[in-house]
């Protein structure tokens, strides 16, 4: 292990999943070594860029790599869609950052994944799996088109359910559909981890809640640095205030105020949009130049 | 030598440094204080007395030869008073801007007890600048051994003791969690009062040194302590991460959008620069009407940035009176100058909500002073029925911080109640080869008690390792420690182009 090899993010293979989700897989072998399931890292894209938290989605030591699958939501995420291509590298990426999911000695385990969530429950269950437990996991995407992963999930879980929107794959409706189909089926889970987008992870706590079922979720609030330093990532669980970064990201699905965690997340919406924004326009204004300069040259 | 100085042959008055005018420096982040003229620097140095006792020289935490350089000003070698300087002081051109002085150097020195003291801070300010135009750096002859030393943190703490292991022959690399170096410097004090060019020249110096700096690096959880030693080939690490995890007031509201940590603002700011959006990409929370709770240095620096961001009100709000500011006195002066509203005896109660999740204002009540609490300070006591309401709309908590979790999360590093790392009176930890110091052992001080620490921590290193430490062995933890070995006196003398 030496430590002059941790530097330059060369992303090594991407695949688009659709046209906003996509995987990018960097090459950081001591990262690859290191990361546990339930952990993140911080990307910057480049020197002007903002740090942006992303849960990891796999790791592979012999390759010396790190799996993320990220969806193209903002400024950031968009312009990474447009620019990280096979070969190009990330100007920064620190981590894995936060406690890893502890990976408990729970016999049946339903893993729970929506939207970006599907990729990052992914270690979790195959962690799970590694213990020998008994998995089940719940996956939910928008329609057939949007599934990925399936394949990679079927292998480590002893069920899968595929929750679709449309119902165009598996059952329709959304994951906790498949939550309740799966207690149902097997009373005896001990415990729920759900990863998604807030308002999913709700969803499943309130699902999970009259069952009194173990439930634990990841939180993605805003933050800065990653490291406890900021304190931007608070939360509130149960009468604590907690960070996400250090303390987190995985609480008690049934403590999370997920409404207080909601409101948080949109502090800065105005000025994303903005920087949004400002990014397409100078993209355009790019294309323009980049058109005019090239019918000039064929005149 | 001509006549002697006394207290009434020097120049009275405190020769002034030149600032940026309030009203203008308030809208930009070019630095405030101009730096002495050498006219200035000159004058300036005659004010000093070459005492006999020297209390200025006892009164620094690092105890720099302070008449020493002062008289090589007098002799116009500025050369000569910058190799002063660098025998006990890494990075003058810091310090001399970021150091209390007034209680340091400057709150003994012997002028002072009648007239206004030397103004120190100054004078090494001005040396450490000409330095840095210059392109002076005085890289000692280097007699590499075979240990390698590894400092996780590249905040004073770490910087000063890289460049002390460095010099004693060690291959030295420093681990920084955040993309650039420089820790606290980079991060939290912004670039009115500390320029990012200062920090680049004496992080350059470092690797002229041979230091390396290892960025993107969050140690504990890439790898551990620990692995450090046992794996990763290091014979002796240096813990300098700072406490750095901000306190919350804890009063209803806390989690409202528009409060947040004195950290968050500064970083977004300094580190992130976020006031250069959207050329850069990180948010920066502006608010018209700021609140700021607390009156430490970080509160003035949230409080001058916010001011510079644009804010059209700026208030301090501060549970004691002025006196028991922690401040430096010049960044309080600083402060009012460009208007910002000070609120002693004013402590905050609740944050009052909008109803849409974000911050409408804030309840405070007004506080007297009682019996004087654990730390000499009189306890401010509320004063009854006095709860008043006033309008803000970003709130910014200065109140302090806490011992950042990761390492004790991470490592077996014994840890005190607070959670801050417990060492012994060399710095040494429960781990063998691992030392720390700064924040992460005595909570939030300053920066130079920092790389006092981090030069404490090196001596114990070295003794440690069994470097022979020249003529002054380490004896077990005093002052004495901060003195430099007599082999660094012999620094090669190079100029860079």
């Amino acid at each position: 292990m030496k430590a002059s090899k941790m530097a330059n993010y060369e992303i090594v293979s991407r695949e688009d999943f659709s046209d906003v989700t996509y995987l990018l897989e960097i090459r950081h072998p001591m990262m690859a070594r290191a990361a546990k399931p339930g952990q993140f890292v911080i990307v910057m894209l480049n020197e002007q860029g903002e740090r942006i938290p992303l849960t990891i989605a796999d790791f592979d030591c012999d390759k010396g790599t790190i799996t993320l699958v990220i969806q193209a939501v903002g400024k950031t995420t968009r312009q990474m869609q447009d620019e990280c291509q096979v070969g190009t590298s990330l100007y920064a990426l620190v981590g894995p950052m936060g406690v890893p999911s502890p990976i408990s000695h729970a016999r049946k385990v339903l893993c729970v994944g929506g939207g970006l969530g599907v990729a990052p429950i992914f270690p979790q269950a195959r962690g799970f799996k590694e213990t020998g437990a008994y998995v089940i996991g719940v996956v939910g995407f928008r329609n057939k088109n949007l599934v990925f992963w399936d394949e990679k999930f079927k292998r480590c879980c002893d069920e899968l359910i595929i929750c679709t929107d449309d119902g165009s794959v598996g059952i329709k409706g959304l994951v906790t559909a498949g939550i309740q189909q799966a207690i149902e089926k097997h009373p005896d889970i001990d415990e729920v981890v759900a990863i998604g987008p807030p308002i999913m992870m709700k969803g499943c706590a309130d699902a999970t809640r009259p069952y009194k079922i173990k439930t634990m979720v990841s939180l993605n609030p805003v933050m800065v640095d990653g490291t406890g330093m900021c304190g931007g990532c608070r939360v509130k669980i149960g009468d604590q205030v907690k960070f996400a970064c250090v303390d987190g990201p995985d609480f008690d699905g049934h403590l999370v105020d997920f409404d207080d965690l909601m409101t948080r997340l949109g502090r800065y919406t105005k000025t994303e949009r903005k920087a949004l924004e400002h990014w397409e326009k100078s993209c355009r204004l790019q294309r323009e130049v980049g058109a005019r300069v090239e019918s000039a040259n064929q005149v | 030598m001509a006549k002697k100085k006394t207290i009434r042959t020097i120049p009275q008055e405190r020769t002034p440094m030149r600032e940026q005018d309030p009203v203008e420096r308030a809208k930009n982040f070019e630095e405030v204080a101009c730096g002495y003229h050498p006219d200035d620097a000159m004058r300036e140095s005659e004010r000093c007395l070459m005492c006999p006792d020297q209390p200025c020289v006892s009164g620094c935490p690092v105890g720099i030869d302070i008449p020493g350089f002062i008289k090589k000003i007098g002799e116009k070698d500025l050369r000569g008073a910058y190799d002063i300087l660098t025998e006990t002081s890494l990075l003058p051109a810091i310090c001399g801007r970021v150091c209390p002085q007034e209680n340091q150097c400057e709150g003994v020195c012997t002028v002072g007890d009648s007239l206004e003291p030397v103004a120190i801070g100054r004078l090494e300010r001005f040396v450490g600048d000409a330095a840095i135009k210059e392109g002076w750096a005085n890289i000692p002859y280097i007699e590499t051994n075979c240990f390698k030393v590894g400092i996780v943190g590249s905040g004073p703490a770490g910087m000063a003791c890289a460049a002390d292991m460095a010099k004693a022959g060690c291959e030295v690399t420093v681990f920084e969690a955040f993309h650039q170096p420089g820790g606290v410097l980079r991060y939290g004090i912004p670039d009115f009062r500390l320029p990012n060019t200062v920090i680049d020249a004496e992080i350059e110096n470092l690797r002229k040194l041979g230091v390396r700096f290892e960025c993107n690096t969050l140690v504990g959880r890439l790898f551990t302590v620990e692995q450090m030693i046992t794996e990763l080939g290091y014979d002796s690490v240096f813990v300098g991460v700072g406490a750095g995890y901000p306190t919350m007031l804890g009063i209803p509201g806390d989690s409202l959008n528009g409060v947040l940590s004195a950290n968050e603002l500064l970083t977004r700011c300094n580190l992130m620069r976020a006031k250069e959006f959207p050329s850069f990409d990180t948010p920066q929370p502006i608010g018209k009407r700021v609140a700021v709770v607390g009156a430490g240095n970080t509160a003035m620096d949230a409080m001058r940035v916010s001011l510079r961001l644009g804010a059209e009100k700026v208030y301090c709000i501060y549970r004691r009176s002025r006196k028991e500011a922690p401040a430096r006195a010049e960044e309080v002066h600083h402060a009012e100058q460009e208007g910002i509203e000070f609120h002693w005896l004013t402590n905050p109660v609740a944050v009052l909500d909008d109803g849409k999740g974000s911050v409408r204002g804030m309840r405070c009540v007004r506080m007297e002073l009682g019996e004087p609490d654990d730390s000499g300070r009189r306890r401010p006591v509320q004063v009854a029925g006095s709860e008043f309401d006033f309008e803000t709309d970003l709130i910014v908590y200065a109140i302090g911080t806490n011992a950042n979790p990761i390492m004790g999360q991470t490592s077996k590093l014994e840890l005190n109640k607070w959670g801050y790392i417990r060492t012994d009176q060399s710095l040494a930890t429960s781990m063998a080869g691992v030392f720390a110091g700064g924040d992460i052992v005595t909570g939030a001080a300053t920066v130079i008690e920092a790389m006092g620490a981090g030069r404490r921590a090196a001596a114990s290193m070295k003794s440690y390792l069994g470097i022979r430490d020249g003529a002054k062995p380490y004896d077990g933890g005093d002052e004495k420690l901060f003195g430099i070995d007599v082999q660094e006196r012999n620094f090669a003398r190079v100029r860079v182009a």
